[in-house]
């Protein structure tokens, strides 16, 4: 075998913070499907339980990673770039079935790929806002009348719901594009373990 | 880590104290000690015993505590009877019921010949009571709605049952707390012809002759004449010696209707006079035990809860409001879950704890006026019943439908009620019922709250030209009452004449319906609706206009586009991993050939060097 070395990515808490967060959002996900009538499973009344109870989680988490990544400077890895965004691309829509490597090299002060950035800063500027200010107005719908709303739950339900739909669709991607790492496990064992094993020599074989 | 477990099962139980102390008096028994002083009145009497369900229960789930509770609520029950035993019964009975008794009124020696005497004996000591109860909806008949100005009250409205009072006042007043209401030429201003006893009768034997204005007989009756039937006349002297509060049966009287005789409309069913946990948890004879007017409290003599000004309407006004409504006693934070209470503003208590109505008696859901007259091969009238002894047929009065366990229909209410009273013009619809009294509301109006509703549908005669419901003449000894010619047109001439209103003389029937609020017959917590009965596509709010429920409602449109997307996303993924997997596999097979052809031509230049070396 060719010579590997472990490289450090992910920290304790960030790893903790994925998949905790991954836990509670499919939580939320099959929950909130049933709350929205698409399916039985728990039953209306533990399935809104549930929800509230995990969504009040996810708020909680979500405020200690704002604050982790403020005080590490850790929200600077968001930060948008179109800098080889056209690499990226090309290697997921011809590269990769080509065998090449991947363009970009994780490293722990750069772990996010141009495209990764606008993805994730879309997830947290987009529908993670949406989902949690529409679904914090839904819980407190009893209280809108002292903050001067109205009317009934429509438009935040509904807004609710597409939030959800996109963020269906970014699990499915999400999981997925995990498997495109150099090995199709070596994404899930980094966010698991924290380390990468890169190779140390210029190995062109990719799964 | 031994302090820090400690510390943490500290936390929980402090927790768990909190919690159960807010809730429920018996679901935290074994925290002990705490709740007894919360336990309502009628629970208390059980303290000794908490000692003993504190040993070993901690690890018990909560779905025992149910159990425990039931278990704990039962065994109160039976000591609270060792307790009235003999010795207690004793103990009780050195206390009088009462402040006066009755027996030892002078004035109540004397025998009374009429109603009437009996009052003007009991105003010498209730001086005031007839000045109160000339005000009272049970003598006037008549109530000024404040907010919509209909004037309103039995004598100025119709019904789809037994349709209206003018002209059938002497049968009527068989339900009249006064003597003498014959027609329209009563006096409600006199005094003496208040009847005390129809409701406060504690013997059960007083009665009033039907057709007698609301006069009990005076003397051995035939009724209806030639019938056999022999009313006696009630010992008045000795009914005014044990009067008493009024009860189930004295209001039953009136607001019961029974399932074989359903001549009055009361909706309500003498399932109330010994209703068991089940059908009744406020008025259940093993329990609470309510008599009416436990909620119904009758200040003055002006008995509360009345359905002409119902409380639909939201916090701010049933807050001020009367002690015939839940709120008065359980407060707005009633429900330990905080989104149930959540829900009060806009859902009526009812609506989910009387799941189903008729719950302990059959409730007749229709009357149709326009079978009626049917008689016999010998011109007799004929009454017909179904298996459960039910009313089904009446030569005099029409067809009935009857329903047990019913589910309700829900409304929005805003607690404004408009009638059609006597006289007013009706737009009959073949395609809809006329709707004799609109409970208003709607959604977007925020005093409305979503209510259970019994809706009586009927069908009954009306003025084909003038488009009025008729009034009709049905009860007396006249050619004219319907129930003695079965002759409609000059039954609706005379009750049109007598109320006042025109008739062209051309009649037909017309179908309407009647909204009655449920209030009566909340069942026990365990069987109030579940979240998912109104929480799902066709669930019991299906039909329920207006506002946005979490699980009824969605956009179509919206889930349409939101699943095409993730079908869209899945497919390109599988898509994408497939093409990734099928390059892999190509390469790997381009690879091994190439291996292949580089060995075979390693093999073929070493076989070749072979030969040349041979």
């Amino acid at each position: 075998m060719r010579k590997k070395q472990k490289v450090w990515i992910y920290a304790r808490f960030e790893r903790f913070w994925h998949w905790a967060q991954a836990a509670l959002i499919i939580v939320l996900g099959v929950t909130g499907f049933e709350v929205h009538g698409t399916y039985r499973l728990f039953g209306f009344a533990a399935a809104s339980d549930i929800h509230r109870v995990a969504a009040l989680m996810l708020v909680i988490l979500a405020i200690f990673s704002m604050f982790w990544h403020f005080t590490t400077g850790e929200w600077k890895q968001y930060l948008p770039t179109t800098e080889n965004l056209n690499v990226v691309f090309r290697f997921y829509t011809k590269g990769i079935f080509r065998g090449e490597p991947h363009p970009f090299e994780k490293t722990r002060l750069s772990k996010l790929n141009p495209l990764q950035r606008f993805t994730y800063l879309g997830f947290k500027l987009l529908i993670f806002p949406v989902l949690a200010t529409t679904g914090l107005l839904y819980l407190f719908y009893n209280m809108w009348p002292r903050i001067g709303l109205s009317g009934p739950l429509t438009v935040v339900a509904l807004l609710h719901t597409a939030g959800a739909f996109l963020l269906v669709v970014f699990f499915v991607v999400h999981v997925y594009m995990t498997t495109t790492g150099r090995t199709p496990t070596a994404n899930l064992k980094a966010m698991v373990t924290g380390y990468e094993e890169v190779p140390v020599t210029n190995d062109t074989r990719h799964g | 880590m031994d302090n820090l477990q400690r510390f943490l099962l500290l936390g929980i139980l402090l927790l768990a104290l909190l919690v159960g102390g807010a809730g429920r008096p018996h679901a935290t028994a074994h925290s002990g000690g705490a709740e007894p002083a919360e336990a309502p009145v009628w629970q208390q009497g059980e303290d000794h015993e908490d000692g003993e369900e504190e040993d070993g229960e901690e690890e018990d789930g909560e779905e025992e505590d149910g159990e425990e509770e039931e278990d704990e609520e039962e065994a109160a029950h039976e000591r609270e009877d060792e307790e009235r035993g003999p010795g207690g019964a004793e103990a009780e009975d050195e206390i009088p019921e009462s402040t006066a008794d009755h027996h030892k009124f002078e004035v109540l020696q004397q025998p009374f010949a009429s109603g009437p005497e009996v009052t003007r004996a009991c105003l010498t000591c209730h001086t005031n009571a007839s000045a109160q109860m000339i005000h009272a909806l049970h003598w006037t008949w008549e109530f000024a709605h404040p907010d919509t100005g209909q004037l309103l009250g039995k004598r100025h409205l119709i019904n789809n049952s037994a349709l209206a009072v003018p002209s059938n006042e002497a049968a009527c007043a068989t339900c009249h707390a006064g003597y003498g209401y014959r027609d329209g030429s009563f006096d409600f201003a006199a005094e003496e012809q208040v009847d005390c006893l129809v409701c406060h009768d504690t013997t059960g034997t007083y009665a009033k002759l039907p057709q007698n204005a609301g006069q009990p007989a005076t003397e051995a009756t035939e009724f209806p004449p030639g019938s056999g039937t022999i009313w006696e006349p009630p010992n008045l002297q000795e009914i005014a010696r044990e009067v008493g509060p009024t009860s189930r049966q004295t209001c039953g009287a009136c607001h019961f209707s029974d399932t074989r005789n359903p001549g009055h409309h009361g909706k309500l069913s003498p399932e109330l006079l010994e209703p068991d946990h089940e059908v009744d948890v406020h008025m259940d004879v093993e329990e609470r035990n309510f008599s009416c007017g436990h909620c119904h409290i009758a200040p003055k003599h002006q008995v509360e809860g009345s359905r002409y000004q119902p409380i639909g309407q939201s916090e701010e006004r049933f807050r001020h409001h009367t002690q015939a409504a839940c709120v008065a006693c359980h407060g707005l934070q009633v429900h330990k879950e905080s989104k149930l209470n959540d829900h009060i503003d806009r859902i009526a208590c009812v609506t989910c704890h009387i799941p189903r109505f008729a719950r302990g008696e059959a409730a007749m859901m229709s009357w149709d006026w326009s079978q009626a007259g049917q008689t016999d091969a010998e011109g007799l009238p004929v009454s017909r019943f179904d298996d459960e002894g039910r009313i089904i047929y009446d030569t005099r009065r029409g067809a009935f439908t009857w329903d047990e366990n019913v589910i309700p229909e829900y409304i929005w209410f805003n607690g404004v009620i408009s009638y059609t009273t006597i006289g007013d013009t009706i737009n009959p619809d073949p395609s809809a019922p006329v709707v004799i009294n609109r409970l208003e509301g709607r959604y977007e109006d925020e005093q409305a709250r979503i209510w259970p509703v019994r809706v009586f549908r009927g069908v009954q005669p009306y003025d084909r030209e003038r488009n009025t419901l008729a009034v009709v003449h049905l009860e007396g000894q006249d050619e004219s009452a319907y129930w003695r010619s079965l002759d409609w047109d000059a039954a609706i001439a005379a009750g049109m004449e007598e109320a006042g209103i025109p008739y062209s003389g051309e009649y037909g029937f017309v179908s309407t319906e009647m909204y009655w609020l449920l209030n009566h017959g909340v069942a026990p917590a365990e069987h109030a609706l579940h979240c998912g009965a109104c929480h799902s596509r066709n669930g019991r709010l299906a039909n329920l206009p207006g506002g946005y429920i979490p699980g009824r409602d969605r956009s179509l449109a919206l889930d349409m586009i939101g699943w095409l997307l993730v079908a869209v996303s899945l497919v390109g993924v599988i898509g994408h991993g497939s093409l990734r997997f099928a390059a892999h596999r190509q390469r790997q097979a381009s690879e091994k050939r190439q291996r292949q052809a580089a060995r075979r031509k390693t093999q073929e230049e070493s076989q070749q060097q072979q030969k040349k070396e041979q």
